[in-house]
């Protein structure tokens, strides 16, 4: 009961943090949206690391394993049989890891946004739509039915939209709040067909149920959906395809990623928390979820999804090699980054045991989630500072901005995967699960991981260093208070996050990893990556026109990374081209000139006829009333009487 | 309580409306008279549950009355209420309350105005609880022609042809309902009384002809493809609280009498035609959608948009399963708030910028933040977002029609889930543009956002469809039994 009334209060806290503000944003909470929705956050926080360590100290761990738990479990709306969408609260290690991690920099992002948004316009609604933002992430998480992550994995996307498009003012602003939402909303299409074919072989809605149905070999629903193909493909691989087809769009996977670099219109520390710590990772909480089937049911999809996030992992890095906006740089960047930790979900073995991969994604979601909300808060003061996106604008930063330089720098190192920062854990566990399980598959991770060391720190070195920009007159306060507390907890955790034991907490089956290290098999990676970063430095680390040289020389080579493989344009093109103009065209073409001209013709030919009766129109609507109520009697009459 | 005082308010507000003296006086008894009805049809809610409770579910129709008006041919003043009917008062009367607070600008004619929009209400208030065809005929057709003074009157654009157009089509319409109920009539034992009907066997081939002419009768007013054209521009051409009320109750109308009347007295036919049913809503649905993303006008847009949504509850029907028609029964009403909603705000925004063009309009969040923002959740809600009615019951249909797994049930629901991707274009192209970016109303300083009665309009509306979003269950527990005594005589077959 008090384990109930915990994840209740974590889950409403946010939810009054978007109801306050949202109603009386414009007189009461005017100036106090800000630092309510932050003490709102606080207890949310608060309770949700209690709960954590409950869950992982107290009750959770029973009989050598951590155990999954049911709370509140409400039939909300209910379709037929044990269909039905139930409002509940799945509780395991993934998701109270997860419970732990949004709150955590959920909190940090509201308080660093006092800074950054003081001042604002339209401040309250900003406080508002954060916590709306993590109230839905939390239900998401929390879902015990898969209709339930629909629901609000739904409200995440349009959260997602209001905060993109916060400054919507701006048509690039508004214009990527659309882009996202219809791309997602695309992809959530393909999700719910998903859904329905899962539960329907499964015969419910819930997790637990469409876990246990669809993993036990020889059971009646898995014969069944065994049993019926589509185009030669079985529709348990159709439906747990399509399903992985809406964790592609949220978690910006090729070829659903072109909304992601667009979405960083948005304010930064929005980007800091949905598009780099949390919304973009519901795809792999999704498919991690969902594990045991991909991995036992349909381990054709699952190595589907291993390539595909491969393919994204590498194509985002190299992408992000080019581009000149520090926001676009980390949003490919995360992108890259979910591509590995989907890899690992999708190069994973099932097995008696523990899966090391299963472990290595989620552990490196978490890394992920510290380090990547610390670069994007950095680089919000860098905007700040320079009031320019571009890395052409910065340089020689680390003199006016100490703090921020150190704290960036730790997140660079943590995500080029350097021991002994936290990135070195988790993409180490990726690139072993990779090469027990898959070995093209590790090369493509060893290459992606020295392609991220490099743009990372050619970021890095463009802006702190390169040239001296000359600085302003006055002397500035770098970072005020609001905003530091959260970059030194982020910045400790980025450093330190590898050491926590993952493997004794999160894994597959609730059994304990022993924890494993091997210097031969690190010692590869560490020097590509270093070798990344030596030719960053080599490049950037002082004025120079040695990055010119190759640009001009590699030209077809850069203009397609800038170009971004061109699949914007693809979409473009079909969207605008094929769908607006001829489809949508002709069907309002042929509304109005073919279905609606056989009406205009019996029209015509009706009042051919009545100017015949012409005489009867006195103008008076009274009248017209009367007659016609008089046709009908008589009309009715004369059928009954006859 | 009298199931007749949901007619006899009306009627009353009416007559006090005629002996007001002054515009002033009319708006508040029109108020007054709406506010009531609305109280009286959530008691109505209330007192139907606990009856219900009571009496078990062996009678269906509750609250039943019974008068003679020409015993001999078969017609009775008999009304009744089961639970698809209560759902579509409850709607009706918000729409109504909505409708008058949304009027409140009105100058032309206001006695008049007012005096119509009472009488569409009490069309479609008997309509609903009529239990004896020929009175429901009665009140179908007392609900056509207050449509064609409102928009002939009251209207702009090209009024004179939409409101001739909207008059001819539903004409048309019910001369085929007519018919489908005369063949009845002769045929059943010389009774209009839906009861006695219902008990009659028709032969299958009767049945299915029928069932055509009422469906399609039916479906003109709910706007069936290829039957819908009278909707675009008869809701564009409507004064404000004319679209609310065509497309939030009069549509309706059709979606009822295919369910409850066409579908109910002759399951054969319902059976027989599904397929045809289905491809037809498949197809309005699509078509709508997409025919609304090329529109440029926003009620234009809201316009096609109901031709698409509405068709998801025919679609619902046509499947014939329980979860389905479920669904299509919990769209009706859902859309007929939502819609009611768009086009108030769409009202306000007309009245403001003086324009319905989306590329006129740009940056209205600033000048106008609350009339945006119901906007916006109106938007939210026709796409289907969690939270509002429309997911719910889009999703139930779906999730309805899914039931049945042939490869072509199969297909026209994917192709009806596509449409969902539609939805979202044209929605957030129309919600972007004139929403989001830099104001620039020519005199934009003078716009003020919406005053108090345009609020509560848009207050009362927006909580009916969160109510339904965030709680479905008592809804679909108000209808599910006489969803069931659909199914239990198609299942007999």
């Amino acid at each position: 009961m008090i384990y109930t009334v915990l994840v209740l209060l974590i889950v409403l806290f946010p939810l009054a943090g978007f109801l306050f503000p949202a109603l009386w944003g414009r007189s009461l909470f005017k100036k106090s949206a800000g630092p309510l929705t932050v003490v709102l956050m606080t207890f949310s926080f608060l309770l949700s690391a209690y709960f954590a360590y409950l869950y992982f100290f107290e009750f959770g761990y029973q009989q050598g394993a951590y155990r999954r738990f049911l709370f509140p479990d409400i039939p909300w709306l209910e379709f037929s049989g044990a269909l039905a969408i139930r409002m509940g609260a799945y509780i395991d290690a993934v998701s109270v890891m997860m419970l732990l991690t949004v709150t955590f920099v959920s909190l940090m992002v509201h308080v660093y946004s006092l800074w950054y948004m003081k001042h604002q316009e339209r401040y309250a609604a900003y406080f508002a739509y954060l916590s709306l933002f993590t109230f839905s992430m939390l239900g998401l998480v929390l879902s015990s039915n898969i209709f339930q992550m629909y629901f609000f994995w739904e409200l995440v996307g349009v959260s997602s939209f209001l905060l993109i498009g916060f400054y919507y003012q701006k048509p690039a602003a508004a214009a990527a709040a659309k882009k996202a939402f219809i791309v997602t909303r695309f992809a959530d299409v393909g999700f719910f067909i998903g859904i329905l074919i899962l539960s329907f072989s499964a015969g419910s809605m819930d997790f637990e149920t469409i876990l246990h149905k669809l993993t036990t070999p020889g059971s009646d629903a898995l014969n069944t959906a065994a049993a019926q193909t589509f185009l030669g493909i079985s529709a348990l691989s159709w439906g747990a395809a399509l399903v992985f087809m809406g964790a592609a769009g949220k978690s910006a996977l090729f070829p659903l990623h072109i909304w992601l670099p667009d979405a960083m219109e948005g304010p930064t520390p929005v980007s800091a928390l949905i598009h780099a710590a949390t919304m973009v990772v519901a795809g792999v909480f999704l498919i991690a979820r969902l594990f045991p089937l991909y991995a036992i049911t349909v381990p054709g999809v699952q190595e589907f999804i291993a390539w595909v996030s491969a393919v994204t992992a590498l194509m985002a890095a190299l992408i992000a090699c080019v581009q000149t906006d520090i926001k676009r740089i980390l949003a490919f960047s995360t992108m890259s980054q979910i591509g590995l930790m989907m890899l690992s979900l999708g190069v994973a073995k099932y097995e008696a045991g523990p899966v090391p991969g299963y472990t290595a994604s989620l552990f490196h979601l978490f890394t992920h989630a510290l380090f990547k909300s610390l670069l994007f808060l950095c680089a919000g003061i860098m905007i700040h500072f320079v009031h320019n996106n571009s890395i052409w604008k910065m340089g020689g930063l680390r003199k006016y901005l100490p703090l921020t330089h150190l704290f960036f720098l730790a997140g660079c190192l943590a995500i080029s995967g350097i021991p002994p920062f936290s990135g070195f854990f988790s993409k180490e566990e990726i690139l072993l699960a990779a090469y027990r399980n898959y070995f093209p598959l590790y090369v493509l991770v060893l290459i992606t991981s020295a392609v991220t060391a490099f743009y990372m720190f050619r970021m890095y070195f463009r802006t702190f260093w390169f040239y001296n920009l000359k600085g302003p007159t006055e002397k500035e306060t770098e970072i005020e208070v609001p905003a530091l507390i959260p970059l030194v907890l982020l910045a400790i955790g980025a450093v330190l996050g590898g050491f926590i034991p993952f493997g004794n907490f999160v894994t597959s089956d609730g059994h304990r990893m022993p924890f494993h290290f091997d210097v031969r098999f690190s010692l590869l990676p560490v020097i590509l990556n270093l070798a990344g970063i030596f030719v960053a430095m080599w490049f950037y680390k002082t004025k120079n026109k040695r990055s010119d040289i190759v640009q001009e020389k590699a030209w077809k080579l850069y203009l397609l990374l800038s170009e971004k493989f061109y699949v914007d344009h693809l979409y473009e093109f079909i969207t605008r081209k094929v769908i607006f103009q001829v489809i949508g065209r002709s069907a309002a073409w042929f509304d109005k000139n073919i279905v609606d001209g056989m009406v205009n013709l019996s029209g015509e030919a009706t009042q051919y006829v009545s100017a015949a009766f012409r005489k009867l129109q006195s103008g008076k609507v009274q009248l017209y009333a009367l007659y016609f109520l008089l046709a009908i009697l008589a009309l009715a009459l004369i059928t009954i009487l006859k | 309580m009298s199931l007749l005082l949901i007619l006899i308010i009306p009627i009353l507000t009416a007559g006090a409306v005629l002996l007001c003296k002054t515009d002033e006086q009319v708006k508040w008894t029109a108020l007054a008279g709406s506010l009531a009805q609305l109280g009286v049809s959530v008691a109505l809610y209330f007192l139907f549950v606990r009856e219900r409770a009571i009496t078990g579910q062996e009678s269906l129709i509750l609250f039943e009355e019974r008068y003679p008006l020409l015993s001999d041919a078969g017609i009775f003043l008999h009304v009744g209420a089961d639970g698809i009917t209560v759902g579509m008062i409850l709607l009706t009367s918000f729409v109504l309350a909505a409708g008058v607070l949304a009027s409140w600008n009105i100058v032309y004619r206001v006695k008049e105005f007012f005096l119509l929009l009472l009488l569409l209400a009490l069309g479609a208030f008997g309509f609903f609880i009529s239990q004896n065809l020929f009175l429901l005929f009665f009140f179908l057709e007392l609900s056509v022609i207050p449509k064609f003074l409102l928009i002939s009157i009251w209207g702009s654009g090209k009024k004179e042809y939409s409101a001739n157009k909207l008059a001819l089509m539903l004409m048309g319409g019910s001369a085929l309902i007519l018919t489908g109920i005369l063949l009845l009539y002769f045929n059943g034992g010389r009774t209009f009384e839906i009861h006695s009907l219902s008990r009659v066997v028709f032969s299958d081939r009767l049945q299915q002809v029928v069932f055509a002419l009422l469906f399609v009768g039916f479906g003109v007013f709910t706007a069936l493809f290829p039957f819908h054209t009278w909707v675009p521009d008869g809701h564009s051409s409507a004064p404000t609280a004319g679209s609310m009320f065509l497309a939030g109750i009069s549509m309706k109308l059709g979606g009822f009498g295919c369910l409850k009347i066409a579908m109910y007295l002759l399951p054969e036919g319902a059976l027989y035609f599904s397929h045809i049913i289905i491809v037809l809503s498949v197809i309005g649905i699509l078509y709508g959608a997409l025919a609304t993303m090329m529109q440029k006008d926003l009620k234009y847009i809201n316009a096609y948009s109901s031709v698409s949504h509405v068709a998801f509850s025919l679609l619902g029907m046509g499947m014939l399963t329980q979860t389905a028609i479920t669904g299509a029964v919990m769209q009706m009403i859902s859309h007929g708030v939502m819609t009611a909603l768009f086009f108030a705000v769409i009202g306000m925004v007309y009245e403001r910028t003086h324009t319905r063009m989306i590329q006129e309009m740009s940056g209205l969040m600033k000048t106008m933040p609350f009339i945006a923002t119901v906007f916006f959740i109106s938007g939210l809600c026709s796409l289907g977002l969690p939270g509002f009615s429309g997911f719910v019951s889009e999703m139930t249909v779906l999730t309805g029609s899914w039931e049945k797994d042939s490869v072509f049930h199969r297909t026209v629901t994917i192709a009806a889930a596509a449409s969902l991707v539609v939805t979202a274009v044209y929605i957030l192209r129309a919600t972007t543009k004139i929403m989001m970016g830099p104001p620039q109303l020519p005199g934009e300083n003078a716009v003020t956002d919406a005053n108090t009665k345009e609020r509560s309009a848009a207050i009362l509306l927006t909580a009916g469809i969160v109510w339904i979003g965030l709680f479905p269950a008592w809804l679909t527990a108000l209808i599910k039994p006489d969803v069931q005594q659909i199914m239990k005589r198609i299942a007999g077959l």
